[in-house]
C-alpha cells in the first residue's frame, strides 16, 4: 500500500477519535473539525517524505491541536469574542493522546445528552461519531439539509452555552444516561429500517451505522444491555433481504424466504446474545433479542417455539408494561394456542385509546379473525387498519390482504 | 419585605436589535443596577441566556426526566427560584432534580449571562 492509501485508511479508522480528542482539548466542535482536517492535510504533505509516524493518531492530534491554538490566537487578536475559549484551554499543555477512546466515549455521551432534543441527538451522533456529512445525515433522516444543519448548529450552541460537559457520567447517573445513548442508537437503526425506501443515492445505511455504533460502544463500555441491543439489531437486520419483494412490498415473517436471511450475521447476533444473557439483570433489549433469536433459529412459523416467545413477551411486559408489548404477547399466545385465545387478549387491550389508533392492533385482529375463519370480521378489521396507516408499503400490504379475502 | 422582580420579553425583539441598541440596553441595565445598589435596594440579579440554552427537569416515580427547552406547561405557575453554583450542566441538573417540587412540577434550568464590561 502506498502512503496515500495508508493515510486514507488511517482517516477512515482514526479521524473520529482524533476529532473527539480535539473537541475536548479545544472546547469547540467546529474548530476541532477544521483542525482535524488541517492535520490530515499536513500528513498528506509530510508523510510521503518523512514516513508515517509510529503513532499516527497521536501525531494528528498534536498537529491538529497546534493548528487549533494558532487559530484561536489569530481570532483573539482580531476580536474579543473568543476570549472565553482561550481561558478554558490550557494552551501550553499538549493533549493527552493515551486515552483517545475515552474521548470518543465522552463525545457519545455529549451527543446523546438528554438536554438536547431527540432529533438533535440523532443528527449530532451521525455527524460527529459516525462522521457523516450534514447532507448525508439529512438525506438519511429524510430531512431538508437546511433543517438538519440548523439543528446541528443549535445543538452545538446549546452544548457551549449551557456548558454540557464532555464526560462519561458518574456511576450513579450512568444507567439513566446509558439508556438515552442506547435509545439514540436504536432510533437510528429503526429510522434506517423503516425508511429503506427513501433516498438510496447517498448510499448511507443507517441500520449499518447503528450496528457500527453499538459495536463501538460494546467495546468501550461493555455491558448486558449494550450486547443485547447489538444482538437485537444484528438479528433484525439479518432479515433485510427477505423483508420486501422486488416491488418494495412488505413480506411478513411467516412468508419470508428464510434462505435469504443472512445466516452469518445471525450467528454473530446469537453470540452477542449469549454474552448478554450471562450478565444479569436481563434488560428489555436482551429480552427483545431473545425473541428475535427464537425466530432466527426456527425453520418456519410452524416450527417456531411460540410458547417461549409468549413467555419472553410476558417478561418484557413486566419490565415495560406498554400496550404494544401486550399486543405482541397476544399474537404469540394466539400462535401457541388458538386465534380465539389471542383475540380474547386483544379485546382486553381495546380500552387503551392509543392502541385504538395503532394500525398494527387492527391488523393483528384482522389476521387472527382470518386464521379463525371469520372472514367478515377480518375484512372490517383490515379496513380499520388501512384507514390508520400513511406508509406506502403498509398500505399496499393491507390492500393485498383485503383482495386475498375477496378471492378466498 | 423582599421582592423578586421577574423580567419577561419576546426574544424576537432582542434579536432584531442592532448591535448598538443591544449595547445601549446592556449599559442602561448596568447603570440601573448601580443606582439600586447605591440606594441599598439591590440584593442580587442576573440576566439569563436565551431559551435555546434551557433544559427542563422533572422527577416522576423517582425517575429524573430531562428534556430540551424551557418549561411550557401553562397550567403551572412560577413558584420560586434558586441561583445555583454548579461546575457544568450535569451538576446543575443533578442539583435541580433534588428540589422537592420537581416531583410534581417542573424546574427550568437556564445558564446565566454575564453583563458586558461597563463602558
Amino acid at each position: 500500500m502506498d502512503t496515500e492509501s495508508q493515510i486514507n485508511d488511517i482517516y477512515h479508522r482514526q479521524s473520529r477519535r482524533v476529532q473527539a480528542t480535539l473537541i475536548r482539548a479545544l472546547g469547540d466542535f467546529d474548530l476541532a473539525e477544521e483542525a482535524m482536517q488541517e492535520a490530515f492535510t499536513a500528513a498528506i504533505q509530510q508523510w510521503p517524505e518523512q514516513g508515517i509516524p509510529d503513532n499516527p493518531a497521536a501525531w494528528l492530534i498534536k498537529t491538529g491541536h497546534r493548528r487549533g491554538i494558532d487559530h484561536i490566537r489569530r481570532c483573539q487578536t482580531a476580536s474579543h469574542n473568543l476570549s472565553r475559549l482561550a481561558e478554558d484551554t490550557p494552551v501550553t499543555s499538549e493533549p493527552d493522546t493515551n486515552h483517545i477512546d475515552d474521548d470518543l466515549l465522552r463525545l457519545i455521551f455529549t451527543c446523546c445528552h438528554p438536554a438536547l432534543a431527540v432529533e438533535a441527538q440523532l443528527a449530532l451522533t451521525l455527524r460527529e461519531i459516525c462522521g457523516l456529512t450534514t447532507e448525508q445525515v439529512a438525506s438519511a433522516l429524510l430531512q431538508k439539509p437546511a433543517t438538519t444543519a440548523q439543528r446541528i448548529v443549535r445543538a452545538k450552541r446549546k452544548i457551549r452555552e449551557a456548558n454540557i460537559p464532555y464526560e462519561v457520567p458518574e456511576r450513579r447517573e450512568l444507567p439513566e444516561r446509558l439508556k438515552s445513548v442506547l435509545k439514540v442508537i436504536y432510533l437510528i437503526f429503526n429510522e434506517g429500517y423503516s425508511s429503506s425506501e427513501g433516498d438510496t443515492v447517498v448510499n448511507v445505511s443507517l441500520a449499518g451505522e447503528a450496528i457500527r455504533l453499538a459495536r463501538l460502544l460494546a467495546r468501550l463500555l461493555p455491558g448486558g444491555e449494550i450486547f443485547g441491543l447489538l444482538a437485537l439489531m444484528l438479528l433484525h437486520d439479518s432479515r433485510r433481504n427477505a423483508r420486501q419483494d422486488e416491488s418494495g412490498a412488505l413480506i411478513t415473517l411467516e412468508e419470508q424466504d428464510r434462505e435469504l436471511w443472512d445466516h452469518e450475521q445471525i450467528s454473530t447476533g446469537l453470540a452477542w446474545l449469549e454474552q448478554a444473557l450471562r450478565l444479569t439483570p436481563t434488560g428489555p433489549y436482551t429480552l427483545q433479542a431473545s425473541i428475535a433469536a427464537v425466530h432466527a433459529e426456527a425453520t418456519s412459523t410452524e416450527q417456531t417455539d411460540w410458547g417461549r416467545i409468549a413467555r419472553l413477551y410476558e417478561a418484557l411486559y413486566r419490565q415495560m408494561p406498554s400496550p404494544v408489548i401486550a399486543l405482541n404477547r397476544a399474537v404469540a399466545v394466539a400462535m401457541r394456542d388458538t386465534p380465539e385465545d389471542g383475540l380474547k387478549l386483544l379485546d382486553q387491550l381495546a380500552g387503551h385509546k392509543a392502541i385504538q389508533n395503532y394500525y398494527l392492533f387492527h391488523a393483528a385482529r384482522a389476521d387472527l379473525f382470518r386464521r379463525s375463519g371469520d372472514l367478515p370480521a377480518a375484512r372490517i378489521a383490515y379496513q380499520q387498519a388501512l384507514a390508520l396507516t400513511q406508509q406506502g408499503p403498509e398500505q399496499r400490504f393491507l390492500s393485498q390482504r383485503l383482495t386475498d379475502l375477496d378471492n378466498a | 419585605m423582599k421582592y423578586v422582580a421577574l423580567v419577561y420579553y419576546q426574544e424576537s425583539i432582542i434579536n432584531s436589535m442592532t448591535e448598538k441598541e443591544w449595547h445601549d440596553l446592556n449599559q442602561e441595565c448596568i447603570a440601573g443596577v448601580e443606582r439600586l445598589t447605591d440606594q441599598g435596594k439591590f440584593i442580587t440579579g442576573q440576566p439569563l441566556q436565551p431559551i435555546e440554552a434551557a433544559t427542563t427537569v422533572r422527577v416522576r416515580d423517582d425517575e429524573v426526566l430531562i428534556s430540551d427547552g424551557p418549561f411550557a406547561e401553562t397550567k403551572e405557575q412560577l413558584a420560586g427560584f434558586y441561583l445555583l453554583d454548579a461546575n457544568d450542566l450535569n451538576e446543575a441538573l443533578q442539583l435541580a432534580s433534588r428540589i422537592p417540587p420537581a416531583r410534581f412540577g417542573s424546574i427550568e434550568v437556564r445558564p446565566v449571562r454575564e453583563l458586558p464590561p461597563k463602558d
